[in-house]
C-alpha cells in the first residue's frame, strides 16, 4: 500500500513538472506580445522596455530562462510577479484561494446531498414516476449552461435585481471571518448554480452505476442470506456503485479548486477563477501561469487521493 | 412416508417482458424428503433455477406472477409476507450459486460475509460470530481458517470460493440447502471434491439438499431423487435408481447418452442431442419437445403429454412421454446396446404404427374428442 501511494505521488510530482515546462513553453517561448511592452504599459519609451526586458531576464538564452523559471517555481515556490499590478503572483492567489475554497466546498455539498440520493431512489424505483421525473429534471439541468442559469437565477432571486428579493446577488461576496452570515448568504445561489449541474450528471452516473450493481450475482447472494432490503441496497449495491462517483467528484473538485471561472465572473466572487479571467483578458502572463499550475496541481492531489480511497474502497486494486 | 420437508404443487412462474410473457416455470410439482437429496436436471432454460429462486422469494417483482404452492415448514413460501419470506431465507433453507466468484461481494472480507449471514437471523455478538465464522471454514475443509477468514474473495480459488459460499449456506444450519450448479464453473477434480463435500455435510448435519444442474454426471452420485426439466416442466421424475436404469424420456435418454462415461470401455460415442432449447415464449405445441425428438410421431405435435406413472414401477417414477411403454423400454434398451439411434427411430415409428394411432388418425372431432380409439398414454388435447 505505501508503495502504491508513494508511486502515485511521484507521478504526480513529474506531472506539474510537466505542466510548469509547458506554462514556460505557452507563455515565454511562444508569447502573443512582447512580455517587456505588456509588462511597461502604453506609450512606454523604448528605453523603459529595453530596462523591463533585462530585468526580467528576457534577452538571456532560452534554457537559462527556463532554468530560472523552473528554479524559481520548484524551490521558492514563486511564480513571478503581475506585469499589471507588479505584486507576487503566489500572493495573489493566496488572497483569492479563501473565496474559490468557500465556493468549492459548499456546491461539493449541495450537489453531493442532491445528486446521490435522487440517484440511488431512482436506480431502486427505476421506471417509475419519480425515477422518470428525475431524471428529466436531471437531463434539464445538465443541459443548462453556467452562465445562463446563474443571470437567470440573479434576474429571478437577488435582491438587488431580482424579480423576488430573496438571496443576496452578485458583488456581495465577504470573507468566512469577516461575516459568517453575510459569506453563508451571499454564497447560496452560487452554491445552487454551480451544484446543478453536477448534481444532476452525479444523480444519472450514480443510477446507471447502481442499476448495473444491483443486477450483480452478489446481490442475489445478499438477499438469499436473508438480508434486509435497506441492507442489501446500501451495504452490498451502493457500495459498489459508488465508485465511478467517487473518479468524478475527485476531478470535478481538482478542477473548481482550480478556480470556477464562469460562476466567479458572473457572481463577481473575487475567487481564483475570476483572478485568471481578468489576467487573461489583461494578458498577465505570470498570473495566469500561476493559476494553470496551481489548477494542474489541484487536480493531480484530487486524482491522488482518489486513487488512494479506491484502494480503500476495493481490495481488488491494492494488490494489482 | 412422513410429510416431505419441502413440496413443490403445480407451481408456475411467467415474466412479463417486453419480447412477450415466459413461462419459465409450467404447473411442476415435487417432494424432497428432510434429509435426502434431489437432483433437478435439464438444460439452460429449463425453469430449474427459477423454481429454486422463487422457493427463496427471488423471483418476486412487478413483472413476474408465481402460481402453486411451495410448501417448507408448513408455510407456504409463494403466499408469504415479504418479510417472513426474508427470515426463512439463508436460515432454514439456504442456496449456494453457480459462479463463487460473482456470488461473493468482492469489497467484503470472506470473514465478514459470513457474520453477515448469521447476524441477518441470529443476535450473536461480533466476536462470538467471528468464531463461528472460522469453524464454518474449518467445517468446509478450508485449510487454515483463522489466515483465511481475513482474506477476501479474490485471494481465494475457485473450490475455496465455492467452500466458502457453502459455509456461508451453512452459517444458520438449514434444513434444505439449494445448490444451483454448484460445480459448473469448477474444475473437473474441484467438482468432485465439493460434490463429496455436500455430501459428508449432509450426512453430518442431517440437511435435506437440492442439487440443480444440466449434468447428470453429477447427480448421479449424490441425488436419492431426480427431477428431468424440459422447457418449464418436468418430463421426467423418479428415484435415482430409475432414472439412471430404466428412464422413460427420449429427453433423459438424450441426456444419458451424452454422459461421457469412464466405466464404458466401448469406444463409444457420446451422443449430442439436436436442436437448441425452445423459447419459453412461443412454445412449441403438442409434446413440447418434438421439434428435438428422435422417435417423434405426427399425433405428438397435436397432443400435450401429462406426467403418468410408469408401469411396473413404483408410483414414484413418472414420464410426460407420449410413446407406449414397451416401446420406450425396447429403444432405451437398444440405445444401451449401442444400437444407432437411426434403427431404433424405424422401430419407434413402426411400433407405433402398430400399437398408437397412424399419424393422421387422431383427429379431433366437433366434440374435441380424439376420434381414433386407439389411445395414447397420457393424452390431452391442446387446445
Amino acid at each position: 500500500m505505501a508503495t502504491y501511494i508513494a508511486r502515485r505521488v511521484l507521478w504526480g510530482i513529474v506531472l506539474i513538472i510537466l505542466v510548469s515546462a509547458l506554462t514556460f513553453l505557452f507563455f515565454d517561448i511562444l508569447p502573443s506580445a512582447d512580455p517587456a511592452v505588456l509588462r511597461a504599459g502604453r506609450n512606454s519609451s523604448p528605453a523603459t522596455i529595453a530596462h523591463i526586458r533585462q530585468e526580467l531576464g528576457l534577452n538571456r538564452p532560452v534554457y537559462t530562462q527556463f532554468f530560472s523559471y523552473m528554479k524559481n517555481i520548484i524551490l521558492h515556490f514563486n511564480f513571478g510577479y503581475s506585469f499589471y499590478s507588479g505584486a507576487p503572483v503566489l500572493g495573489l492567489i493566496k488572497d483569492r484561494l479563501p473565496a474559490t475554497l468557500s465556493l468549492t466546498v459548499g456546491a461539493a455539498v449541495i450537489w453531493l446531498l442532491m445528486g446521490i440520493p435522487v440517484g440511488i431512489i431512482s436506480a431502486i424505483k427505476r421506471g417509475s414516476i419519480l425515477d422518470r421525473v428525475s431524471m428529466g429534471v436531471a437531463l434539464v439541468f445538465v443541459s443548462m449552461p453556467v452562465f445562463w442559469l446563474g443571470l437567470v437565477v440573479l434576474f429571478l432571486f437577488a435582491k438587488d435585481i431580482g424579480r423576488f428579493h430573496v438571496f443576496l446577488g452578485a458583488n456581495t461576496y465577504v470573507g468566512l471571518t469577516s461575516n459568517p452570515a453575510r459569506w453563508f448568504g451571499s454564497l447560496l445561489l452560487p452554491w445552487f448554480v454551480l451544484a446543478a449541474t453536477s448534481a444532476a450528471i452525479y444523480s444519472r452516473v450514480l443510477r446507471g452505476s447502481l442499476i448495473e450493481a444491483m443486477g450483480e450475482d452478489y446481490i442475489r447472494t445478499a438477499r438469499a442470506k436473508g438480508l434486509r432490503e435497506r441492507r442489501v441496497i446500501w451495504r452490498h449495491g451502493v457500495r459498489s456503485a459508488i465508485t465511478p462517483v467517487l473518479t468524478i467528484f475527485g476531478l470535478d473538485v481538482g478542477a473548481l479548486l482550480g478556480g470556477a471561472v464562469i460562476t466567479e465572473t458572473v457572481f463577481n466572487i473575487p475567487g481564483i477563477g475570476r483572478l485568471n479571467y481578468t489576467a487573461i483578458v489583461q494578458s498577465d502572463f505570470p498570473i495566469v501561469q500561476g493559476t494553470v499550475i496551481l489548477a494542474a496541481l489541484f487536480i493531480v492531489i484530487a486524482n491522488i487521493i482518489v486513487d488512494i480511497s479506491y484502494a480503500y474502497l476495493d481490495p481488488r486494486v491494492r494488490y494489482s | 412416508m412422513s410429510d416431505p420437508l419441502f413440496s413443490v404443487e403445480d407451481l408456475r412462474v411467467s415474466f412479463h417482458t417486453d419480447d412477450g410473457v415466459v413461462h419459465a416455470v409450467d404447473g411442476i410439482s415435487y417432494t424432497v424428503q428432510a434429509g435426502k437429496t434431489l437432483g433437478i436436471v435439464g438444460e439452460s432454460g429449463s425453469g430449474k433455477t427459477v423454481s429454486s429462486l422463487t422457493a427463496l422469494g427471488l423471483t418476486r417483482s412487478r413483472r413476474s406472477q408465481i402460481e402453486g404452492r411451495i410448501m417448507f415448514d408448513s408455510q407456504d413460501m409463494v403466499t408469504l409476507e415479504d418479510d417472513q419470506l426474508r427470515q426463512v431465507r439463508g436460515n432454514d433453507m439456504a442456496m449456494i450459486f453457480q459462479d463463487p466468484l460473482s456470488a461473493l461481494h468482492p469489497f467484503y472480507k470472506v470473514g465478514s460475509q459470513l457474520v453477515e449471514a448469521m447476524q441477518a437471523h441470529r443476535s450473536l455478538s461480533r466476536s462470538a460470530a467471528k468464531a463461528r465464522a472460522v469453524e464454518l471454514l474449518d467445517l468446509v475443509g478450508i485449510p487454515d481458517p483463522k489466515r483465511r477468514v481475513v482474506q477476501y474473495p479474490h485471494e481465494f480459488s475457485g473450490g475455496m470460493r465455492q467452500r466458502a459460499m457453502i459455509a456461508m449456506a451453512l452459517a444458520n444450519e438449514p434444513k434444505l440447502l439449494i445448490a444451483d450448479e454448484p460445480t459448473t464453473a469448477l474444475d473437473v477434480t474441484v467438482q468432485a471434491q465439493i460434490l463429496a463435500l455436500l455430501e459428508d455435510l449432509q450426512k453430518r448435519l442431517g440437511m435435506a439438499i437440492i442439487i440443480i444442474t444440466h449434468d447428470l454426471g453429477v447427480v448421479a452420485e449424490i441425488a436419492d431423487d431426480i427431477a428431468v426439466m424440459y422447457a418449464g416442466r418436468i418430463v421426467e421424475r423418479g428415484s435415482a435408481d430409475e432414472i439412471f436404469h430404466h428412464p422413460q424420456h427420449p429427453y433423459t435418454w438424450g441426456l444419458l447418452t451424452s454422459i461421457p462415461r469412464l466405466d464404458n470401455p466401448r469406444d463409444e460415442e457420446l451422443v449430442p442431442i439436436a436442436g437448441r432449447p425452445p423459447s419459453l415464449i412461443n412454445r412449441p405445441s403438442g409434446c413440447h419437445f418434438h421439434p428435438r425428438c428422435p422417435y417423434v410421431q405426427e399425433a405428438h405435435k397435436r397432443v400435450d403429454p401429462r406426467l403418468e406413472a410408469v408401469e411396473g414401477d413404483g408410483g414414484s417414477h413418472v414420464s410426460a412421454c407420449l410413446l407406449k411403454t414397451n416401446v420406450r423400454t425396447q429403444i432405451w434398451e437398444g440405445l444401451e446396446a449401442g444400437r444407432e439411434p437411426e434403427s431404433l427411430q424405424r422401430m419407434a415409428s413402426a411400433s407405433v404404427g402398430a400399437l398408437a394411432p397412424p399419424a393422421d388418425a387422431s383427429h379431433l372431432n366437433l366434440h374435441g374428442e380424439l376420434e381414433s380409439d386407439a389411445q395414447l398414454p397420457g393424452e390431452e388435447v391442446q387446445s
